[in-house]
């Protein structure tokens, strides 16, 4: 557990240095950030080792909190899962923090940008190592807060402000349903600890289903699902290494790992998980389509961000967390790599918008080849990462429809197959599109292009290595399952689901020769597709010629639609409360305010300013008093 | 004869000098009213000093006092309003009104409704 | 009702009557001279309670310096000859002086009657308490301190009076008619 510890301590103590300090020892805020992340990275990479050798295992009670109903307790574990994923998180955060220091080099706020990381690196890996509802409640919170924080870094700029508020509004909306299902998980087995509700076994009818889809609401909002998936696309306002961080390897991972945690009570419910694979599957589709019409590269990647996600929420769907998790995984040392190297390529051309660049070939070498090898795992091309992961979720999809094993319906494993070959055609086309608009054909840019500095190419090829290697894990079917065993606690060993309720998890990758081929092909197709468009017209964007195209760029609408049926009516609501403040409060108080003046002078008239007006006051008064003891004294 | 006549005599005038002292506006009119009301204790003084028949006729050499008194005070009242009348043009009290808090209207004449609030800041 | 009685009583209304006319009448020389008639009732009424030398010191006195005086002031203070209007205080004023006066009028009058019904004043022909030979003799024998404090007290109010009063020689006059004399060191004279 020293190393869960230490893993969680650092980089908090390296934020809370740095916030607090980062202004009055401005040389140290580099130093202190890079050894929190790296110490974080170091100590994950320990976990992982011990995973790999052998069953890993620990869970560690630090504090009881009581309360009224049932217990929180500050509990920690770690097992093979937590283990490869916070290595994956530690790996990027080290990675953006190395950026991070030639990116935003002279930024003015680069001390509290740093602590902020290292705080939210801090709190992802609590939710990665929390034993505790509450407990992973707060990690996921405080991440939700440094998302806010660190997506308006240029708070300066109106457009960072709105994203950032965006972010928080959209994500808090999935946290109530959370916080909810949190709850009714938490009395119905009695107490908030994990390893309870895992191991819990007398859950009434019904129950498991309404909190799973109620804890769904907080994943669909964390990790950008349809129908909470618009703050995404609209976070890339925050720096890039922030998008890379945030929205590639961790925070949105962690929903997926949440479902991941908790499967076995999701595995309860299979109406959940049906709702999990429509949901997927629309976002899927949806998010690829969108991608190929946008402009910005960076929103590029972020629906394609929000695409994959929905692959790993498919893989859950059908019953494979090892799938999810896999593809987690390459996910995160991908995903993180191309935007990076977006990052590097908008630094050097000063632009976000692909139709600005071009012929960057040439004039990025390094930044060419490690994001060719970043859009090629993301296509799905052997021998990347990511086509093995993406396999190991469309086998799993395979498996369940084709031969029912796993705990879901069969149609849930036809459609997420289904959805995912045609969503795999579309991701090669849209990373077909960025490769050639940003990297081929003459410089459209004004400004002279020039590769990055070092500091910004190292996390690159550092990031490049797992990207391609990473695949390799899913050769073997056990060493992943083995390696990232989410350790159940179940009363006396074999799982204890009765009968009628549903079946197991697949407990192993399974990688379907068909279905990669297929898959492979289409995503020759695709990419075949949009070059021949592209070969025509060399200079200009190859979807330009489709009819759907306004549709795509602004993906279907669906920002718009939550603009007008909420935002504006809360617009108008909030014009009517301060008209109603100001001419009914205000105009009362103001009321008040001029008839008391009034009232005062009216009185003060009353009362002459004379001295025969006071004489006859106090003449009046002393009757009185006369007349008084007159009466009583007698 | 009843005491009682006196003695009512003396405060039915008391109270009419009361009125007048704060009924008229004349300063003269008010010292007039002064007057009346010290002669309404002369005559209280005498009653009482012939009904208890004191031997050292307090009440009347007392009565005596106060008529000199009265007179002193009479003499020095209309020097003051003199001296008012110089500088002032006026013998009304309404006029002397320095006692009074200054009205947010200037004067009688310029009878201009304050804003006693401040605007709204916009 | 003896004869003393009755007297009292006819001098008595007079008295309040002119006096409520003195307080409410509209030309200011007529209020003067109605105290006038005022003061010497109330010399009457003091004459009947055998008080003679305060009543003759009354009408010295009281009517013939103090109500001159109150004339002179009248005259330099350019008072209005014949109706005036704006002699009153405003009707409220007036209005609230005539309760705080009624009340007064209660007050005094009732806690008096409850206080001396009944009560008589004996007066006798023969023994004349306030003849003016006891009088003197009761002020130069036991009351002659505060005749003589009575007598500084005048000295103080004749100065006073002076400077109140006076003009500094070469002031400009409100009435402008004088021309300004050259200012010199201590009082000008």
């Amino acid at each position: 557990m020293t190393a869960v510890y230490v893993a969680l301590g650092a980089p908090f103590v390296a934020a809370v240095v740095g916030l607090l300090g980062g202004r009055t020892w401005p040389r140290l805020v580099v130093p202190v950030a890079v050894a929190g992340a790296s110490v974080a990275f170091l100590s994950a990479l320990v976990l992982a080792g011990r995973s790999v050798a052998g069953d890993l295992y620990e869970s560690a009670r630090l504090a009881d909190v009581p309360t009224g109903g049932p217990p929180i307790g500050i509990d920690l574990r770690v097992d093979g899962l937590a283990a490869l994923v916070s290595v994956a998180v530690g790996a990027v955060a080290l990675a953006v923090q190395v950026y991070s220091i030639g990116y935003l080099k002279g930024d003015p706020r680069y001390s509290s940008y740093a602590a902020l990381v290292s705080l939210f690196t801090a709190a992802m890996l609590l939710v990665v190592f929390a034993d505790d509802l509450m407990v992973l409640l707060v990690g996921w919170e405080v991440m939700g807060v440094c998302s806010y924080f660190l997506i308006g870094h240029h708070w300066e700029q109106e457009g960072s402000r709105a994203s950032a508020v965006k972010a928080l509004v959209v994500t808090r909306l999935g946290d109530v349903g959370f916080l909810f299902g949190i709850f009714l998980l938490a009395t119905t087995v009695g107490s908030f600890s994990i390893g309870q509700v895992l191991g819990f076994d007398r859950w009434p009818e019904h129950t498991a289903t309404i909190a799973t889809l109620l804890l769904l609401c907080g994943v669909v909002g964390k990790s950008a699902q349809f129908p909470l998936h618009t703050w995404l696309p609209d976070a890339m306002a925050g720096p890039t290494p922030i998008s890379a961080l945030i929205h590639a390897a961790t925070m949105v991972a962690a929903g997926i790992y949440l479902v991941a945690r908790l499967f076995d009570v999701f595995l309860l419910a299979p109406a959940t998980l049906a709702v999990m694979a429509v949901i997927a599957c629309i976002t899927m589709l949806g998010g690829a389509l969108a991608a190929l019409g946008q402009d910005d590269i960076k929103r590029v990647l972020a629906y394609s961000t929000v695409s994959q996600l929905a692959y790993m929420l498919a893989a859950l769907s059908v019953g494979s967390a090892v799938a999810a998790e896999f593809h987690l995984l390459t996910h995160a040392a991908f995903k993180a790599l191309l935007f990076l190297a977006a990052g590097s390529v908008i630094h050097a051309v000063g632009t976000n918008l692909m139709p600005d660049m071009g012929g960057l070939r040439r004039l990025m070498p390094v930044t060419f080849a490690t994001m060719t090898v970043g859009l090629l795992a993301l296509a799905g091309v052997p021998p990347f990462a990511g086509f093995f992961s993406k396999e190991a979720v469309l086998g799993a999809a395979e498996e369940t429809a084709v031969h029912h094993e796993g705990p879901a319906y069969a149609w849930t494993g036809w459609l997420v197959l289904v959805v995912g070959l045609v969503t795999v055609a579309v991701t090669a086309a849209y990373v077909a599109r960025l490769w050639l608009m940003t990297f081929f054909d003459r410089t459209r840019s004004p400004v002279a292009a020039h590769e990055s500095s070092p500091v910004m190419r190292w996390p690159l090829v550092l990031l490049a290595v797992p990207t391609v290697l990473l695949g390799l894990v899913g050769l073997r079917d056990e060493w992943l399952p083995d390696w990232a065993a989410a350790t159940v606690l179940t009363v006396g060993g074999a799982d204890t689901l009765s009968a009628e309720q549903e079946g197991v998890a697949q407990e192993t990758l399974h990688i379907a020769p068909l279905t990669s081929a297929l898959s492979v092909a289409l995503a020759v197709v695709g990419a075949t597709a949009v070059w021949l468009a592209w070969r025509r017209a060399p200079a200009s964007d190859p979807t330009a010629e489709l009819r759907q195209r306004r549709a795509l760029e602004h993906a279907f609408f669906v920002d718009d639609l939550y603009d007008r049926a909420f935002v504006q009516p809360v617009r108008l609501a909030t014009r009517a409360v301060g008209w109603a403040d100001d001419e009914v409060v205000g105009e009362a108080v103001r009321d008040t305010g001029r008839g008391t003046s009034r009232l005062s002078e009216w009185v003060s008239r009353a009362q002459g300013s004379t001295v025969q007006a006071y004489l006859t006051g106090l003449l009046a008064g002393v009757l009185l008093l006369v007349a008084g003891v007159v009466t009583f004294a007698s | 004869m009843p005491l009682l006549m006196p003695v009512v005599l003396a405060g039915l005038l008391f109270s009419i000098g009361a009125y007048g002292v704060l009924a008229r506006r004349n300063a003269i009119l008010v010292l007039m009213s002064v007057e009346l009301m010290l002669n309404a204790v002369n005559i209280n003084l005498v009653a009482f000093d012939v009904w208890l028949r004191d031997e050292l006729l307090a009440g009347q050499v007392f009565t005596l006092f106060v008529i000199t008194i009265a007179a002193a005070e009479v003499g020095l009242g209309l020097a003051i309003v003199l001296l008012v009348f110089r500088q002032r043009e006026t013998s009304s009290l309404d006029q002397l009104t320095e006692l009074h808090e200054p009205d947010p209207e200037a004067d009688a004449a310029t009878d201009a409704a304050p804003e006693p609030v401040q605007e709204r800041a916009s | 009702m003896t004869l003393v009685e009755a007297l009292f009583g006819l001098l008595g209304v007079v008295a309040l009557g002119s006096g409520l006319l003195v307080v409410t009448t509209r030309q200011l020389v007529h209020a003067a001279l109605w105290l006038v008639v005022c003061l010497g009732a109330i010399a009457g009424c003091y004459l009947l309670l055998s008080a003679e030398l305060v009543a003759w010191v009354q009408v010295l006195i009281y009517v013939g310096a103090v109500v001159v005086l109150l004339l002179f002031g009248l005259m330099l203070t350019r008072a209005p000859i014949g109706v005036s209007a704006d002699l009153d205080a405003p009707p409220m004023q007036r209005v609230a002086a005539a309760v705080v006066a009624l009340g007064l009028a209660g007050i005094v009058v009732v806690s008096s009657v409850d206080g001396f019904r009944g009560e008589r004043i004996e007066l006798s022909s023969d023994d004349v308490g306030g003849s003016s030979a006891a009088a003197g003799e009761a002020v130069f024998r036991s009351w002659v301190l505060p005749f003589e404090v009575l007598s500084v007290l005048l000295l103080a109010a004749l100065v006073g009076a002076i400077v109140l009063s006076r003009r500094e020689i070469g002031t400009e006059d409100r009435t402008g008619s004088r021309t300004a004399l050259p200012p010199r060191d201590g009082d000008g004279r």
